[in-house]
């Protein structure tokens, strides 16, 4: 079988990363601290979910095998999946929801920014669309990193807490492989390395005004993007992709 | 249709003046548009455009029906042989069901064979709604946007007013609210819960 085409699987890591946070944050319908949290969840979700079938959709077009959006979230399996392994960490606390809200929607802010301006007009288009939702993401992350980080002990403690468990999951944020690279040299895709100071400068400044430390660097996880998952997306798919499954292209 | 009499004159929606006749006004229904129940063979060209238009002018949006797609600047043009539609937010699932909407509308007056394409650039933002459209949000309890959506960007986040009693001494409860577009606020007058239709 013929390799992949590079825009195909960047596309399919754009749209995963999104599907999968948005999957992951829908758990949380129903059963956030707040009806405004709960909303405001479920908003961040709905936005993913939006990106996602925009990316796939676009990445279905280009395989031209005729899988749209729904075929590619719903028929692939996790070997398949493109997504970093910070997006299909479990939520934890709320503390740890917000953790990976933050250092994600932080990157991705900076990523789509960038991605607007890529000389792939699809892709461009996507991109300047989302950031403007990503922002609202962004914001609302981190009010909640200042407003636990600088709460009471135990908030504290929690928000340190989910930030470590979710730091291990940063460095696969910024990785460079030969697909993107290349794409990259042709204007196409984001160059994911250069995005790491600005990161950094945003996320140290939230962590100072929510009087927190930066978690210790630890040895970094990495492999999403090449397939090689976490044992939690598994368990992500099987309850996202059952109905497709069991019922096979139904419709209602 | 007709095809090649004035073909693709495209008419870029914004805002409010161009539909036609009137003084700023809607149109006169009867004057250009005949009753949607009643499919008439369309003529072609230019008349056709406009038709079209007060044909979308009357679609309410399916979220906050008090005001129309176009006043939305959900429409972004009109083409004789095409409609042109952009999502408001990526994720808003409404945006189907609006297609659906133009599609019954536009077939129920014989425009059967108009295409509705979906346009993602430029991104949609709320500096598109129209003047109509924003007096009718208020109207119907949801505060309108501020006008420059770039300027009043998150980091300088200006007051609403309460869509009901004026007052200017409101505040945010959430960002997010009971659809994409809104945010929960509240009003310390009159101490009513509202709606903002959030600047985008």
């Amino acid at each position: 079988m013929a390799k992949p085409d590079p825009l195909f699987i960047y596309a399919t890591r754009l749209g995963d990363d999104s599907l999968i946070l948005g999957q992951r944050l829908s758990e949380w319908c129903g059963h956030a601290p707040t009806i405004e949290v709960d909303l405001s969840l479920a908003n961040v979700a709905l936005d993913l979910i939006g990106q996602a079938t925009h990316f796939l959709g676009f990445a279905g077009k280009i395989e031209g095998r005729n899988r749209d959006a729904d075929a590619l979230a719903f028929r692939r399996d996790v070997l398949d999946f493109g997504n970093c392994l910070l997006v299909e960490q479990p939520n934890g606390d709320f503390a740890q929801t917000t953790a990976r809200q933050f250092l994600f929607s932080t990157y991705q802010e900076l990523l789509l920014d960038k991605l607007a301006g890529s000389t792939c007009e699809d892709l461009a288009a996507i991109a300047a669309k989302a950031v403007k939702e990503v922002a609202y993401h962004r914001k609302l992350a981190s009010d909640w990193v200042v407003r636990l980080g600088d709460g009471t002990e135990e908030s504290k403690t929690r928000m340190a807490a989910g930030l470590d468990w979710m730091w291990r999951f940063v460095d696969e944020l910024f990785e460079v492989d030969d697909v993107e690279s290349k794409l990259a040299k042709e204007g196409i895709a984001v160059d994911r390395s250069a995005l790491r100071a600005a990161w950094d400068a945003r996320i140290d400044a939230v962590l100072a005004e929510a009087t927190l430390e930066r978690p210790a660097a630890r040895r970094p996880v990495l492999g999403g993007r090449r397939g090689h998952h976490s044992e939690h997306l598994g368990h992500i798919l099987s309850e996202m992709q059952f109905l497709q499954r069991a019922y096979p292209g139904a419709t209602w | 249709m007709v095809k090649g009499v004035n073909h693709a004159n495209p008419s870029p929606l914004p805002h409010g003046r161009e539909r036609g006749g009137g003084e700023g006004g809607r149109l006169p229904e009867l004057a250009v548009s005949p009753p949607l129940t009643l499919p008439s063979p369309p003529h072609g060209g230019e008349g056709d455009v406009a038709r079209l238009h007060a044909i979308l002018l009357k679609i309410p949006d399916p979220e906050i029906p008090a005001v129309s797609i176009t006043d939305l600047g959900i429409v972004r043009a009109v083409h004789e042989d095409r409609v042109v539609i952009t999502p408001t937010y990526t994720g808003c699932p409404a945006t189907l069901h609006i297609e659906q909407s133009i599609r019954r509308a536009l077939d129920a007056a014989g425009f059967a064979q108009v295409r509705i394409e979906t346009a993602l650039a430029p991104p949609w933002t709320t500096d598109w709604i129209s003047d109509e459209g924003r007096e009718q949000l208020r109207a119907y309890g949801i505060a309108p946007p501020p006008k420059g959506a770039e300027r009043a960007s998150l980091r300088n986040e200006t007051h609403a007013q309460c869509p009901r009693c004026g007052s200017m001494n409101t505040e945010e409860i959430s960002r997010f609210g009971s659809t994409p577009c809104k945010a929960l606020w509240r009003c310390n007058a009159c101490a009513e819960p509202f709606d903002r239709f959030k600047c985008h």
